[in-house]
């Protein structure tokens, strides 16, 4: 059970297969959620605090309800590896500390975790019920104007995962170690 | 399940939606339940019993069991007539609001979304009419395994070799991103875009069904145990599950083609059916048809 926000020495302790739940503060961001911070960053502005050091979820979750009244249906991980183009710059620009999806990234984005001291989360691709379960709340949202699924939506969890450590800040990847071993 | 009034085709579509989306097909859950035994790899131990519990919960709590509602593709066969598609899009957008599902129809160069999962050619419907009863098939697919699927023209002196090669490769190169354990639909045959269907086709076909081509079985069979000894696992992180099942179609083609598709159902592999009497009562299931 890890609390959040997250330490640099907190990710730096993780090591990869190891099983880890979150409580606290996530941040959702997909792949316009990750344009958006790197223009916004590129014209030289602050983004709200919640944004830096931040657990990013890569999540396009469906969330029923409406201004201040939200409910969480269903919060599944998506698959990273689209944002692996964007994420190395937007993990220098933020401080983030973890950065949870499905299906691992890129080694260059674990080459940039390795640096910053985060780690990439494995959820289960497709538990958004159990996921959306530890939801405790919806803290708000950030560029609704996204839409939906990629709006920046700040969600309160308690006991988040399970979450495998699949990508550590040590240049440790249990994609890697699975592909060698791929027969 | 039997409803024995008569429904109009929208509000079926709608149930075919809530049912596809909170329930998973019995046959998919047996062949989870089956993995979570034989699984001797810790991780993807907890991978399984986190899908299990989450199919449990959204059956249980009725809601969908995956927040990529995917992209509804209808199998519409029977008799039916020109006003079919008018009604299917119309059940997606009850379905869209009453359930609800993620909004996930967008312009494919704006990017704008257009809210109600109707739009240009979605949802995707598929007919092949024939003198029965009407009869409505649903697969719900998710993006994460529908950006994996593959097309090769292959050259036909490969033969089976060939072909079950290109099909391990697009397995295994998916690596996690299609959700695994998944259901591996094949197309063998018949031209590019013929082929590709009949790959999709080929994940509404119950795992607990035999293929009636003993070939094409023997071939299912092989895959299913090469693909598990690959080592690549639940949702890519290790294991001893990479797939559920395999479901091979195929179709005459060219003498000088030899084309093979892979689509590829993530864990939740969604399905539901309805058939519909001249008296417009439709009957559920969640069987599949082909």
């Amino acid at each position: 059970m890890l609390e959040l926000p997250l330490s640099e020495a907190d990710a730096r302790s993780l090591r990869v297969g190891e099983t880890v739940y979150l409580s606290g503060e996530i941040i959702t961001a997909r792949d316009r959620a990750h344009a958006r911070i790197l223009e916004r960053v590129a014209l030289g502005e602050r983004l709200p605090d919640h944004f830096y050091g931040a657990a990013v979820f890569h999540c396009g979750p469906i969330v029923a309800g409406s201004d201040g009244n939200w409910l969480v249906m269903a919060a599944g991980p998506t698959t990273s590896s689209r944002m692996d183009a964007v994420q190395a710059p937007v993990i220098e620009a933020l401080g983030l500390r973890a950065v949870i999806g499905k299906g691992g990234m890129s080694a260059d984005v674990g080459k940039t975790m390795e640096s910053v001291g985060c780690v990439y989360l494995a959820a289960t691709g497709g538990a958004a019920v159990t996921l959306a379960e530890s939801v405790n709340h919806v803290i708000g949202v950030d560029w609704a104007d996204l839409g939906m699924a990629e709006a920046v939506w700040r969600f309160r969890v308690s006991r988040f995962g399970p979450l495998i450590v699949a990508m550590d800040a040590h240049g440790n990847s249990l994609y890697a170690d699975v592909e060698r071993g791929l027969k | 399940m039997r409803i024995a009034v008569p429904e109009p085709i929208e509000q079926v579509v709608a149930n075919l939606l809530r049912l596809a989306n909170t329930k998973l097909p019995m046959d998919v859950g047996w062949a989870l339940e089956a993995a979570a035994g034989w699984e001797r790899n810790p991780v993807a131990t907890t991978q399984l019993g986190c899908i299990m519990d989450n199919v449990k919960k959204a059956e249980f709590m009725g809601r969908p069991m995956c927040q990529d509602t995917g992209t509804p593709v209808f199998f519409v066969s029977g008799r039916f007539d020109h006003t079919i598609a008018e009604s299917i899009r119309k059940g997606v957008a009850i379905a869209t609001s009453s359930i609800p599902l993620r909004p996930n129809a967008v312009d494919p160069l704006t990017r704008e979304n257009t809210g109600d999962n109707v739009g240009v050619g979605f949802p995707s419907i598929h007919y092949e009419p024939s003198d029965g009863d009407l009869r409505i098939d649903l697969l719900v697919k998710g993006a994460g395994s529908e950006n994996m699927t593959r097309l090769a023209m292959l050259n036909p002196s490969g033969g089976r070799k060939a072909v079950e090669d290109f099909v391990y490769g697009a397995v295994v190169s998916a690596r996690g991103n299609p959700c695994p354990p998944t259901v591996v639909g094949v197309g063998i045959g018949g031209t590019a875009d013929d082929c590709v269907r009949m790959s999709k086709e080929a994940l509404a076909v119950p795992l607990d069904a035999d293929n009636p081509d003993g070939e094409l079985a023997g071939m299912e069979e092989s895959l299913f145990v090469r693909l598990n000894s690959s080592g690549l696992g639940p949702m890519g992180l290790g294991g001893d599950t990479t797939v559920l099942g395999v479901r091979i179609k195929k179709a005459h083609c060219h003498t000088a083609s030899l084309p093979v598709a892979v689509s590829l159902g993530c864990w939740a592999t969604r399905r539901a059916s309805a058939t519909i009497d001249g008296d417009g009562v439709a009957t559920y299931g969640q069987g599949g048809s082909f």
